[in-house]
């Protein structure tokens, strides 16, 4: 028998794989026809909490597109891992997405250091990629399409509100990595522009979970408001001890981060809690059609394990949406022509309100609500429209420098 | 002056809180030499019993005092039987398989109760010294650490079954010859340091958020404390508590909780490099 070499057999091969694909009707095909897109959230592990529910929206998303005849007339198919928040694993499932299964959109990553592990690759693979959590602003990379809200869009809305109700003394607490250091620079810079004070900006590890020092620190400064931006688990026990020192009811608390995924007002108690102002870009309170009708469905899906809506879950759907609209637009899955009709500046009707693509920044100009937190509902207070993501344009233009590849540290 | 009162009190809630963390543990590693990987999960699960039971209607001191104990110091027994007992003596393959219990007990709190469960809030509403407020909870926790320690120190001095006890962790075939069975006295053993933790967690329960991965803030804690303590239970709990719960905490005070954090565990590093065998190694050894 004639040695075969590695080389010949390649080439063997693929002429056989070739000439075997070529007589082959597409009909073959129909089974497998669908869409592939790809669904990367934390499904276990600790902040399963806020991907359990991002990824029941999406799947509904997809359901709801192929019962409107799909994308280009085919059917979607999502394609759903758990990395179990796991950075390796991120990264595994996003190459896998990326070169075996070819979606062609992923949704996903919740926090940013999920979203910095998958966003260099699905770049790299030119998978386009939608990331949909509320997070500190600065990305820039013309393959991801940001829709969470950024701290120009919200601590800008947030801090006059709360001192035009409290006061001009501001104190923060925040989580110590970059969400909070970035969020509470912001805090500082909107609280002087205002023309009020921060008397102190005092950051946690996350993995701190006793917080008397900083309560009787916090009496001591007896500021007119008490800006949070405590993130995690740890960082739940601060509301408590804060309530049962009777804070709550001395020093009004407005947060940047309490209840954005949705889970802090169902641990917290309403004593705990109540009172607490917020600003996001989606809340289930929100009056109008669109809202109420995506809740009715959300709803009628989901009859048991209802997943708790928030602006993270919200956007999910907008991702979807926003990607089948384009594609269907474009009339193929390429992704150069999708990119364009992205960044055509369409204007989209959401349950969260109207909601635009920034081309410049690929991030979303969208409408943000303050709402005050009562027996478990954020009470909708205001409401500001087509909101700019100010603090990334700042530091991206995606017109000039379309290959950028880059998250910014926003420094103030 | 109102303000270094608060500052005593918050150190002592500080010091409180390290014991309460580590006298179950100091029991099960610092008495056993068994590596419970899995202990911040027995505080979890502590937690999960008191809102569970206060959410059934019951009273939340008798769901802190009884059920929470009850429940961890039972489930201790039934691992200490399925998994613990086929370990002792063998200290990497106890933190492996109590680590995989760890991952199990998260991941089973999880599926059973889902990740977002309403707690308790803390009872008893705030005090008032001078111009500040504090939570008339915290000296509840700081009476429960002392009452743990007295409680332990008794129990292991003065009664028979204390005696037995250390005799057996001491030197189990001499005791086995002199009739004691060792195998029930590890297995109770075990079971009282689960049932301590069990306690602890519910007392801490409604100070913090309780969900199942609340584990991971807490167990770092306990084990800084029980080695930096070493060998003795009570002394060293309650020595190395205060070493490093009041400098932690006038660090946190003066300089904020980051380097709070970070002078705990520059304490620790230089007692331990000064005091490889805890602080009961070399000073007060021969106590209990």
């Amino acid at each position: 028998m004639p040695k075969l070499s590695r080389r010949d057999f390649l080439r063997t091969a693929a002429a056989a794989g070739a000439a075997s694909a070529l007589p082959l009707p597409f009909a073959a095909h129909a089974a497998d026809d669908a869409i592939l897109v790809g669904g990367l959230h934390d499904l276990s592990g600790p902040i399963d909490f806020a991907g359990i529910p991002m990824n029941q929206i999406m799947q509904l998303a997809v359901e709801e597109i192929n019962a409107s005849g799909g994308v280009l007339g085919r059917e979607v198919k999502a394609v759903v891992y758990d990395p179990q928040s796991n950075m390796s694993m991120y990264s595994q499932y996003a190459t896998q997405m990326a070169l075996k299964d070819k979606v062609a959109v992923v949704q996903g990553g919740i926090t940013s250091a999920s979203r910095e592990t998958i966003r260099p690759i699905f770049h790299r693979f030119k998978t386009l990629y939608f990331y949909n959590t509320l997070y500190e602003g600065g990305v820039c990379d013309r393959n991801e399409v940001s829709l969470g809200t950024t701290p120009a869009q919200t601590v800008e809305k947030l801090v006059p509100y709360v001192m035009n109700l409290w006061g001009k003394k501001v104190y923060t607490v925040a989580a110590d990595y970059n969400y909070g250091q970035i969020t509470a620079a912001w805090v500082k810079r909107f609280v002087e522009e205002n023309g009020g004070e921060v008397v102190e900006t005092e950051f946690f590890p996350l993995d701190v979970t006793q917080f008397g020092s900083t309560i009787s620190k916090i009496q001591a400064a007896a500021p007119d408001i008490l800006m949070s931006v405590l993130v995690g688990t740890g960082h739940l026990g601060f509301y408590r001890q804060w309530a049962a020192a009777g804070m709550k009811d001395k020093i009004p608390m407005a947060s940047t981060t309490f209840g954005a995924a949705g889970a802090e007002p169902i641990i917290m108690t309403p004593e705990e809690a109540n009172g607490i102002v917020t600003c996001y870009g989606y809340y289930p309170t929100i009056d109008s059609t669109a809202n109420k009708d995506w809740l009715a469905l959300v709803k009628d899906r989901y009859p048991e394990d209802t997943p708790i809506l928030s602006e993270l879950s919200e956007c999910t759907w907008e991702g979807m949406m926003i990607w089948a609209d384009a594609v269907n637009e474009a009339g193929t899955l390429d992704r150069e022509p999708v990119l364009e009709v992205i960044e055509s500046g369409k204007t989209y009707d959401m349950p969260a309100g109207k909601v635009s693509i920034d081309p410049k920044t690929h991030h979303a100009i969208r409408d943000v609500y303050i709402a005050d937190l009562q027996d478990r509902v954020f009470e909708i207070k205001e409401k500001f429209e087509q909101v700019q993501p100010a603090d990334t344009q700042g530091v991206c233009n995606l017109e000039e420098t379309p290959d950028a590849n880059v998250h910014h540290e926003i420094s103030l | 002056m109102d303000f270094a009162l608060v500052v005593v009190v918050e150190i002592a809630r500080a010091i409180a809180w390290l014991v309460l963390l580590s006298a179950g543990l100091a029991i099960i590693f610092g008495m056993m030499r068994v590596i419970n990987i899995a202990h911040g999960e027995f505080l979890m699960l502590g937690g999960y019993t008191v809102i569970m039971a206060t959410k059934a209607g019951f009273n939340l001191w008798l769901a802190i005092l009884v059920f929470a104990p009850l429940v961890v110091g039972i489930f201790g027994i039934v691992v200490e039987r399925v998994i613990i007992r086929f370990l002792y003596g063998r200290l990497l393959d106890s933190l492996l398989a109590t680590w995989g219990l760890s991952l199990l007990m998260a991941g089973g709190v999880t599926m059973l109760f889902g990740n977002t469960v309403e707690g308790v809030s803390t009872p008893l509403g705030g005090l008032t010294i001078g111009q500040y407020q504090i939570a008339i909870y915290n000296l509840v926790l700081i009476l429960f650490a002392v009452l743990l320690l007295v409680s332990i120190w008794s129990v292991l001095k003065f009664t028979n079954a204390g005696l037995i006890a250390r005799s057996v962790m001491q030197n189990p075939n001499m005791a086995q010859a002199l009739g004691v069975n060792a195998t029930l006295v590890y297995m109770a053993t075990f079971g009282i340091g689960a049932a301590i933790t069990g306690l602890a967690g519910g007392l801490i329960a409604p100070v913090t958020g309780v969900v199942p991965s609340m584990g991971v803030n807490l167990i770092g804690q306990a084990f800084i404390t029980v080695i930096t303590g070493g060998a003795s239970v009570v002394a060293g709990t309650l020595s190395a508590a205060t070493t490093l719960g009041s400098i932690s905490q006038a660090i946190t005070f003066a300089a904020g909780p980051v380097y709070g954090d970070a002078a705990l565990l520059l304490v620790a590093l230089i007692l331990l490099r000064i005091l490889p065998q805890g602080i009961t190694g070399r000073i007060f050894t021969r106590s209990i």
